[in-house]
């Protein structure tokens, strides 16, 4: 099985879930299509949708929600299918 | 009296009150963010406290860590700027109960205007004309429905809690209220942690006026009136003082109005209350008052002369308001223009970054406030404000063309800015006769938009 990294496009904070009440996007050992979207990342008051650009199965996430983040630092473990 | 100022804020406006408690002769305490070290206003205040991680929840809204600063510091006042905690009651009495200065208004007038439902009522009884609009809060879609149906649609459902553009939504008919309603709902809950709704209706072509008072808790004067009809996602990108579109009997009423209200609530402090414009029957309508200074004060402050942010300070030091409505006159007319670290061409996409240099604009009747040096890197984190250019001239023409020569002049390497986009605006028609109302720049933005998606898919063809 490959492992792949999904990186941040951008840089921001990143969330996990659509709305503070809301529950997160993805757990870990979810499974994940390619194109879902796995959180946000705000950047100066704008958000934007980050996508898986692989399939399978998540592994683990690693940022934290609320996180900052910078530009190609890896949010996402996948085990690609 | 005090005489050290803590800035409970960041940016240019950081640097905006360090300036004025500078020229007042206060000491001055910057408080900053882990992504802020390097800021301007962190080199020229006397002292800079960190109060947290970049995330704003964890440092510039953190009212104990702020409040620490200020006893770590011994700083006696706290000014909040805009934005952050600056229209928040619970800050301002926080600030009181540990014995310091807030520079604004008392915690109760925070919180009467700052709910926009009891702002109407509160007008309402000031005789200020207001939106028409539902009788205070809605409570479920069966009471919203039928407030919809009276107030005529469209109609906007706003959040109580909200504010600064954020948490509207529109309803053009019946058949999709419902499920605006919803939204809005949850937005609401979302945003603000309340979902408490009203109903306005839509004006669809009002221009946005906006009056500056300032109050000392027992008389009231205004500044007269700002314009700010262009607007892109109801952020104002470019102001304006006076506005183009008023005569002077119809000024009069609307100053004198904003004056009324605010001396209903005892004012303290500098604040603005906003106001649509109907062009075709000189009507104004109040929607809202920020108690706090804004970011476009500086046109004010550039056709009256008034120093805004130290006459606040002043105020909140116990001064009685040096100025009687008499001494209040303007001169000329002035402009702000909005840089953001924003590219007009790829949707306004946020563009932070290093800035390797830059040339600020100069000479005559030109003002800058800013934050940004050469090697400053804008950090993603918060507001996308990089500068406020503004001029003044002895006309609204002469100002324009200053503003032209003003923005060729300005040059910013490291970053893409929304500049282009206001040399291009300095420069139409329309704006040049101020002929635009609040959704001038949204259809401007999309017909160019949709025009070069057409260029684009002719030249598909011709390949």
């Amino acid at each position: 099985m490959a492992l792949h990294e999904v990186l941040s496009p951008l840089p921001g904070i990143f969330y996990r879930r659509p709305a503070p009440e809301k529950p997160p996007y993805k757990e870990d050992g979810d499974p994940v299509a390619d194109g879902d979207v796995i959180g946000l990342i705000e950047v100066m008051k704008q958000f934007t949708e980050v996508h898986a650009d692989a399939g399978g199965k998540i592994v683990r996430f690693l940022v934290e929600d609320e996180a900052p983040i910078e530009p190609g630092q890896p949010i996402l473990l996948i085990e690609a299918a | 009296m005090f005489d050290k100022l803590l800035v409970a804020n960041r940016g240019e406006i950081a640097v905006r009150v360090v300036r004025a408690a500078k020229e007042l002769g206060l000491r001055t305490v910057a408080v900053f963010s882990d992504a802020d070290k390097d800021s301007l206003v962190v080199r020229m205040a006397d002292e800079a406290v960190n109060i947290g991680p970049p995330q704003a929840a964890k440092s510039y809204l953190n009212i104990d860590a702020i409040i620490d600063a200020a006893g770590k510091t011994g700083a006696d006042a706290i000014h909040p700027g805009y934005g952050f905690l600056s229209e928040n009651a619970r800050f301002a009495e926080a600030v009181d109960a540990a014995g310091l200065v807030f520079v604004g208004p008392t915690p109760e007038a925070i919180r009467t205007m700052g709910d926009k439902a009891a702002a109407r009522e509160a007008a309402k009884a000031a005789g200020v004309p207001i939106v028409p609009g539902s009788e205070g809060e809605v409570g479920d879609l069966d009471q919203a429905l039928a407030a919809a149906r009276c107030i005529g649609f469209p109609v906007m459902l706003k959040a109580s809690a909200g504010g600064g553009g954020r948490g509207i939504r529109v309803a053009l008919d019946e058949p999709s209220f419902e499920h605006q309603f919803h939204m809005a709902q949850a937005e609401a809950k979302a945003a603000f942690g309340s979902g408490a709704l009203y109903l306005e209706r839509f004006l669809s072509r009002a221009r946005h006026l906006e009056v500056q008072v300032l109050g000392d808790g027992n008389s009231v004067v205004h500044c007269f009136e700002r314009e700010c009809s262009l607007q892109r996602r109801r952020q104002k990108i470019w102001e304006e003082a006076p506005s183009p579109a008023i005569n002077a009997a119809t000024r009069h009423a609307l100053c004198e109005s904003a004056v009324r209200l605010a001396q209903r609530v005892r004012y303290r402090g500098a604040g603005t209350l906003e106001y649509l414009y109907d062009d075709a029957t000189r009507e104004f309508f109040f929607i809202e008052m920020n108690t706090r200074i804004q970011v476009e004060h500086p046109i004010t402050e550039m056709i009256t002369g008034i120093d805004l942010v130290r006459e606040m300070i002043r105020i909140a030091q116990g001064e009685p308001l040096g100025l009687l409505q008499a001494d209040i006159q303007t001169r000329g007319a002035a402009i702000e223009v909005r840089i953001n670290a924003e590219d007009p061409d790829r949707n306004f996409l946020p563009a932070p970054g290093r800035i390797a240099a830059i040339t600020w604009p100069a000479g005559p009747g030109v003002r800058v406030d800013s934050m940004l040096y050469p090697g400053y890197t804008v950090p993603p984190f918060y507001d996308s404000l990089l500068a406020k250019i503004i001029v003044h001239a002895e006309t609204r023409d002469l100002a324009l063309a200053r503003l032209r020569r003003a923005l060729d002049e300005f040059a910013v390497d490291g970053v893409v800015t929304t500049a282009g986009l206001h040399k291009r605006l300095a420069r139409l028609a329309e704006v040049q006769e101020a002929r635009f109302d609040t959704g001038f720049l949204e259809r401007l933005l999309t017909a160019q938009t949709s025009s070069a998606s057409a260029h684009g898919n002719q030249g598909q063809k011709q390949a």
